[in-house]
């Protein structure tokens, strides 16, 4: 390198460096203590003790660790698909030519605005037995016992789903960009030859938006590991038969309540591997359905 | 300057408050800092690991174990040695739930029991005396029968009876809906992991067993089921759905549709806000036959005040512990609190002048040799919460008591022991070090 782009260098460093110490202090050294307290037995007030691989170890014994993995997984194996298609379904409506469609566009997207405290605890009182919102309109309806969504351990997790698609405004209005990017020239041609309205949205829409597509379903896997939010504010400690403990739930008791924050460092560490994990199958396994436009 | 964080808010924080400001008033080198903390204990444990933690703390006295093992306490055993004040001026139970591994940790404020709240304008209503709660688990049974009402359709009409009034086949058939409940163990709200106190049942053994395999526990969990049994677990949960928590408006307790809770005599500080017209009683919860040799049972606990490890000013903040242990201090407390205090000796202005009718019984509970506390464990959080599950699994019958107190054992047991492998690591560093800094 010549000096005078050493010196550039040197003056960008120094002008990037405040970022860098910010990421050094704030990202990087937690991120490297929490790798070694998680093989320590370590309770935040006292110094940690190196135990090795025995946090590893018991999870695998702790059959409410478990509990929590397999809440998380099947709430995702309902409420992700169902976010997908409510949000694609959303869109599509939304970019229909109707008179006040800008209206309809921000009533759709309000919902996304509302803190996840403030949505809980509306939610709390649709969802409630006696005198939620939802079960009155059942049994306007005629259904005599309306189920218990929050009393019930079978109900708690497609109630929580059903929660998580009211805020869906984000991906409906990801949809809505990519949906007006469809190229014109293919719609009208698959007129032309006589494509009827599914077969256009299945053939030539479906493919022009699949990245988008596939961009949401990676961002739901990684935002719905983590889902949290939600099932504390509403259930506290795991709801009813500990149905809606999920992982983020049960690490945030080990860290803070239990204090077993070594505990709690394997957990989420065991929980970066998953995202990782289930991030890479998803990428692997929408190969083929994923369709970039050339040039 | 003394930082004073605290757990309390409401009215509660206000006499706190007031009382500080008392206190900075009648002298001239100290002044206390009160600050009113959410979650304090996660708070206190972040400051204290970070070595900035407040002068003092208020606490739960169940929370001493934990965090004096975790080093995170001041010991106060020479301080108090040193003071006015004594174990012999308390009552012997709220001393000793300040102390843990042969040291004191703190003092109390003001304490807390349990008693059964009644509701003696539905006794009345059901042909009972309202004068005459139940003594025994069978009369308050019998009662319970009696002051849970139901609707249900009687010759194509809508009829409401109590359940002790239905035929048998209506019993089985539990075509109804509950209108009204006599009492639900369920909604004992955070101590539905004690009911086990009624049945004599021993918890921890005091050293390194949990016990909940214990028979007066199992009895406690038997005895849970008997309402989801007899009245229905649809029907109850029905009936509860549309409650919030025991201290708001929405509890079916000050709704008028429970006739009996389990609280404390903070509760009377609820009923004056949220129903004022309720006809109330307090009398001791009935146990189970031959616990305590009779005696009345009661759950106790207190709040404490604590001086956290690596205080700035100890010898400060001592000297306002000390001044809220007075006797004209620690009524003035209570009293705004509507409460009463952990000392041995009552004034008779304090009860004469007691906005709570019922605080002589509370104060006969706390005294009583049946009163019982939370297992003195550093991990009673965790097994509160498993039995907290285990008893949400017995009584809406999806386990049985035997099977759900087995698990709640082995998980236990099993945290205990992690605990434990690291108190033995560290435990004579630990004793060397607050025997060193008991002098101070």
């Amino acid at each position: 390198m010549r000096t005078g782009e050493q010196r550039r260098t040197l003056h960008g460093l120094a002008f990037v460096s405040p970022w860098l110490a910010g990421l050094a202090i704030f990202t990087l050294f937690p991120v490297g203590a929490s790798i070694y307290y998680s093989f320590c037995d370590y309770d935040v007030l006292s110094s940690p003790v190196w135990i090795g691989s025995l946090n590893y170890r018991d999870m695998l014994s702790d059959h409410v660790y478990w509990k929590s993995l397999a809440n998380t997984l099947v709430f995702n194996a309902i409420s992700l698909p169902l976010g997908l298609v409510a949000a694609l379904a959303l869109a599509l409506l939304l970019n229909q030519p109707v008179r006040g469609r800008g209206i309809f566009r921000a009533i759709y997207y309000l919902p996304s605005l509302v803190p996840v405290i403030a949505s809980s605890m509306i939610w709390l009182w649709i969802f409630n037995g006696r005198h939620g919102l939802l079960n009155e309109a059942l049994r306007a309806v005629g259904v005599e016992t309306p189920p218990q969504w929050l009393a019930d351990p079978v109900l708690t997790k497609p109630a929580l789903a059903v929660m998580a698609i009211w805020g869906c405004g984000n991906t409906v209005v990801i949809n809505l960009a990519a949906l007006q990017g469809v190229p014109r020239a293919l719609m009208e041609a698959a007129m032309i030859d006589g494509a009827s309205a599914w077969h256009r949205f299945l053939h030539v829409t479906l493919p022009a938006i699949s990245p988008v597509m596939y961009f949401n379903l990676i961002m739901g896997i990684i935002g719905g590991l983590q889902v949290f939010a939600q099932a504390f504010v509403m259930f506290g400690g795991g709801g009813p038969d500990r149905s809606v403990l999920f992982y983020a739930v049960y690490l945030f008791q080990n860290a803070f309540e239990y204090r077993q924050m070594g505990y709690a460092c394997a957990m989420a560490w065991i929980l970066c591997l998953l995202v990782l994990g289930l991030t890479w199958l998803a990428s692997r396994g929408s190969r083929r359905f994923v369709h970039y436009q050339e040039g | 300057m003394v930082s004073y964080w605290e757990k309390w808010s409401g009215y509660e924080a206000d006499a706190m408050r007031a009382i500080v400001d008392d206190f900075n008033r009648s002298q001239d080198r100290i002044e206390v800092r009160f600050l009113s903390v959410s979650q304090v204990d996660v708070k206190f444990l972040l400051a204290a690991s970070s070595g900035d933690p407040p002068d003092l703390a208020g606490l739960w006295s169940f929370s001493i174990p934990d965090f004096a093992e975790k080093n995170a306490l001041t010991p106060l055993d020479e301080a108090i040695a040193g003071s006015a004040v004594g174990a012999d001026d308390y009552i012997p139970l709220f001393f000793e739930l300040c102390r843990h591994r042969g040291f004191t940790w703190g003092l109390p404020t003001t304490p807390g029991c349990v008693g059964l709240f009644y509701n003696k304008k539905l006794f009345r209503e059901a042909g009972l005396d309202p004068e005459r709660p139940p003594r025994t688990l069978e009369e308050l049974h019998e009662m319970n029968r009696r002051l849970t009402l139901v609707e249900l359709e009687r010759e194509g009409r809508r009829a409401r009876v109590a359940f002790a009034d239905l035929t048998a086949a209506e019993r089985d058939r539990k075509r109804y809906s509950i209108v009204q409940v006599g009492h639900l163990p369920q909604n004992a709200g955070m101590f539905v992991s004690a009911w086990g106190n009624w049945f004599g049942a021993e918890y921890f053994d005091g050293d390194r067993t949990i016990l909940a395999n214990d028979p007066g526990l199992r009895a406690a969990y038997e005895w849970l089921r008997e309402p989801s049994v007899e009245f229905g677990v649809e029907q109850i949960r029905l009936f509860g759905a549309g409650f919030g928590v025991s201290q708001s408006a929405q509890s079916p307790f000050l709704g008028g549709s429970e006739a009996m809770i389990v609280q404390g005599p903070w509760m009377k500080n609820f009923i004056d806000q949220y129903a004022p017209g309720l006809e109330w009683g307090v009398a001791p919860f009935p146990a189970a036959a031959g616990v305590a040799d009779g005696a009345p049972v009661a759950l106790v606990e207190t709040d404490v005040i604590v001086i956290p490890r690596g205080a700035k000013h100890p010898r400060e903040a001592f000297e306002f512990i000390v001044y809220l242990q007075r006797q004209d201090v620690a009524e003035r407390l209570a009293l705004a609190q509507g409460k009463f205090t952990a000392l041995r000796r009552v004034t008779p202005e304090f009860e004469r002048n007691h906005p709570n009718p019922a605080v002589p019984t509370f104060i006969e509970l706390a005294r009583s040799p049946g009163a019982r506390a939370v297992p003195r464990l550093a991990i009673w959080r965790e097994y509160n919460e498993e039995l907290v599950v285990a008893a949400e699994r017995v009584l809406n019958l999806r386990a049985e008591p035997a099977e759900a107190l087995a698990e709640v054992q082995e998980r236990v047991q099993w945290r205990l022991d992690r605990v434990m492998r690291r108190w033995d690591a560290v435990k004579e560093r630990r004793l060397e070090e607050w025997r060193e800094h008991a002098h101070w």
